[in-house]
């Protein structure tokens, strides 16, 4: 079976038309005075989903966090919790729980009472507290700081400590606001996964915001991928690498080459491309290409192979020089510039040890790529 | 930085040391003196303290000092808690720039217009001076210094603090005592010592406000050397002053130990 990406993914309620949404955005606009930070936005998410909200800060991801938590409400739209519309109930009566980005541990609490708050506003009976601490204690592996202070524990550990106690009260959606933005990047790695084995054991929905795409590519089941408050694509991790539906998503997650270019032809499975200096390219179809119409082909870098003569079976092939070259142990970036004038990026793996075709700067080289290995934008 | 003891900076250390408590020295010297002058020294004696002790307005005064002291400073420090709160929480009401300037005008308004108009006040509305009105005058007095440290913290107060609190269930009531409350205690307890020692030193308001029966320290020691200065004021100047530094002391001790005790506990978290 052919798929995008790596990884076969089971857990697809969203390619369900029976499936049952669990939270949905209804056409919801937040304004804040003159400026519109949430623009006519929808979009369903559903339960047991690990979901990400991608974007640049002050595009407006947070703000739809804010207002499935309560501290927002929306200027116009609506917002469902399970069929349940969310209006006017606030925050302390929520279903949901928030991770904050700065964490907000209560700074005169040690690490058991934070975690024990809000299961005491619930009025859990003093019992049930210790013993629902202690387990989120294990879970999280502090079971040896539950006396310390905040202030008395590392970046790492009070992340711990504040997801254990927005998880405490086993919320129906637990949001995620740049969870792992404090902590340095090893440590981010080893939390992502953790985060996702952690949602898997407790079953839950999980909404994260975040503006670093690794991250939400490593942990989300899908990405929305947000612009100036609208959403410019919802999909699977490899969908959206593998088939942005927007410039601005080819561009914003990965590298990118873009060809430029009309459509001179149309055959049965193809559809060959003119480029603006004249290039002649071959791409699989796309429903968009009409004869005639300005489109751009974009290609990945890792898919655009680099060689020092031109290989005979190509479809595609385009000369070039080689402007620059960094070999970065795991692969190899080259920066081919092509005889119009276009730069190219292209990346190999270093799968072997020993390379029969080295290539220095100013080397000629020929890039080459499958009709299918990239897409065909209009947007 | 090498810290040289030149000639120039030991001198500008004593200069400034003795301008400073060079009085201050004197008066507690003094109060040890065996002779009635206050000006010559009789040989070195405690009696003044054992008669300081049998003055009974003297230690009326003090009594009418501390109650006014504790009462206006409390009263003030959950008036002007209330106003930081407002000032720096509702940062868009009508009136909001007025407000905030009535609130901190007694802050520079000279104590004697304050007095005066307060005995105006007083007067206009037939209220009997006395202890009430002291403590009235000295919530006035205080409330703005009690604001100012409060706000202060205030502003550099982690909203998301709340929010947390309010998204684990917590009313916005509850949210106040159990989260708010707590982290900004430090600024309050300042701010009500900052209070009572206003109230503990006012002079000026306190002759224009106090009526029969309620005269705190300061005005009487004030009217006894007018008198003459006896050996006495200065024994109760002396206590006043040890009580103060002895305040003072603990609590920068105090102060300063939390510090470095954080200090070591940040670093020992950093090292896992």
């Amino acid at each position: 079976m052919k798929s995008l990406g790596s990884i076969r993914r089971d857990f697809a309620p969203w390619n369900d038309p029976n499936a049952k949404p669990y939270i949905q955005f209804e056409n919801v606009t937040k304004k804040f005075g003159d400026f519109t930070a949430v623009n006519n936005l929808s979009l369903t998410i559903f339960e047991r989903e690990f979901f990400a909200l991608l974007g640049a800060s002050g595009c407006g991801k947070s703000t739809l966090l804010r207002m499935l938590a309560g501290f927002e409400e929306p200027t116009a739209g609506r917002i469902l919790l399970d069929g349940q519309d969310l209006r006017g109930i606030p925050p302390y009566r929520r279903p949901v729980n928030m991770m904050f980005q700065s964490y907000a541990l209560f700074p005169h609490m040690t690490v058991e009472k934070n975690i024990a708050f809000g299961l005491k506003q619930e009025g859990m009976p003093a019992p049930d507290i210790e013993k629902r601490v202690a387990e989120m204690l294990k879970l999280v592996k502090l079971e040896q700081f539950a006396k310390r202070k905040p202030h008395q524990l590392s970046g790492g550990q009070r992340q711990r400590v504040a997801l254990a106690r927005s998880v405490a009260k086993r919320p129906k959606v637990l949001l995620l606001d740049e969870p792992l933005g404090a902590l340095d990047k090893k440590l981010r790695e080893e939390t992502q996964f953790e985060l996702m084995d952690l949602q898997q054991n407790l079953g839950l929905t999980f909404v994260v915001v975040t503006h670093d795409q690794e991250e939400a590519m490593t942990m989300a089941d899908r990405i929305a991928i947000i612009d100036k408050g609208e959403v410019m694509q919802v999909a699977t991790p490899a969908e959206v690498y593998e088939a942005p539906t927007s410039r601005f998503v080819a561009h914003f997650v990965g590298n990118v080459n873009m060809f430029e270019g009309k459509v001179a032809e149309r055959a049965a499975n193809t559809t060959r491309i003119t480029g603006a200096t004249g290039a002649q390219i071959v791409v699989e179809n796309s429903t968009d290409s009409k004869a005639g119409s300005d489109i751009v082909f974009a290609i990945r870098p890792e898919k655009i192979k680099v060689t020092s003569k031109k290989p005979a079976d190509a479809v595609n092939a385009l000369e070039g020089e080689v402007y620059d070259v960094a070999y970065l142990g795991d692969m190899t970036v080259y920066h081919i510039r092509l005889d119009d004038g276009q730069m190219i990026r292209a990346s190999a793996l270093n799968a072997a040890r020993v390379t029969e075709d080295p290539l220095t700067w100013n080397d000629r080289a020929w890039v080459s790529f499958r009709p299918d290995a990239g897409v065909v934008l209009t947007r | 930085m090498n810290p040289t003891w030149s000639r120039f900076n030991v001198t500008s250390v004593v200069l400034g040391f003795a301008f400073l408590y060079l009085p201050i020295v004197l008066l507690v010297v003094f109060s040890f003196n065996e002779s009635k002058l206050v000006t010559v020294w009789g040989g070195f004696s405690t009696k003044w303290y054992v008669s300081l002790f049998h003055n009974q307005g003297l230690m009326d005064a003090t009594w009418v000092t501390a109650r006014v002291g504790v009462i206006s400073a409390t009263v003030a420090t959950v008036l002007g808690t209330l106003a930081a709160l407002t000032l720096t929480r509702y940062t868009r009401f009508r009136g909001r720039i007025l407000f905030s300037g009535m609130v901190f005008a007694p802050l520079v308004m000279p104590e004697v217009i304050t007095g005066l108009s307060l005995l105006l006040l007083f007067v206009a509305v037939g209220l009997d001076r006395g202890f009430f009105t002291v403590t009235l005058a000295h919530i006035t007095l205080t409330m703005c210094f009690v604001a100012v440290v409060v706000q202060s913290r205030l502003v550099s107060f982690d909203r998301s603090l709340e929010e947390a609190a309010m998204d684990l269930g917590a009313t916005p009531v509850k949210t106040f005592f159990q989260i708010t409350l707590p982290v900004i205690m430090p600024a309050i307890v300042s701010g009500w010592m900052l209070a009572f020692t206003l109230s503990l030193d006012d002079l000026v308001i306190a002759s224009f406000t106090s009526g029969p029966g309620a005269t705190t320290l300061p005005m009487k020691i004030y009217s006894q050397v007018r008198l003459g200065v006896t050996p006495e004021i200065n024994a109760a100047c002396t206590i006043l002053i040890a009580v103060v530094a002895v305040g003072v002391i603990i609590a920068s001790v105090a102060n300063k130990r939390r510090e470095v005790q954080r200090q070591l506990d940040e670093q020992a978290a950093q090292r896992g």
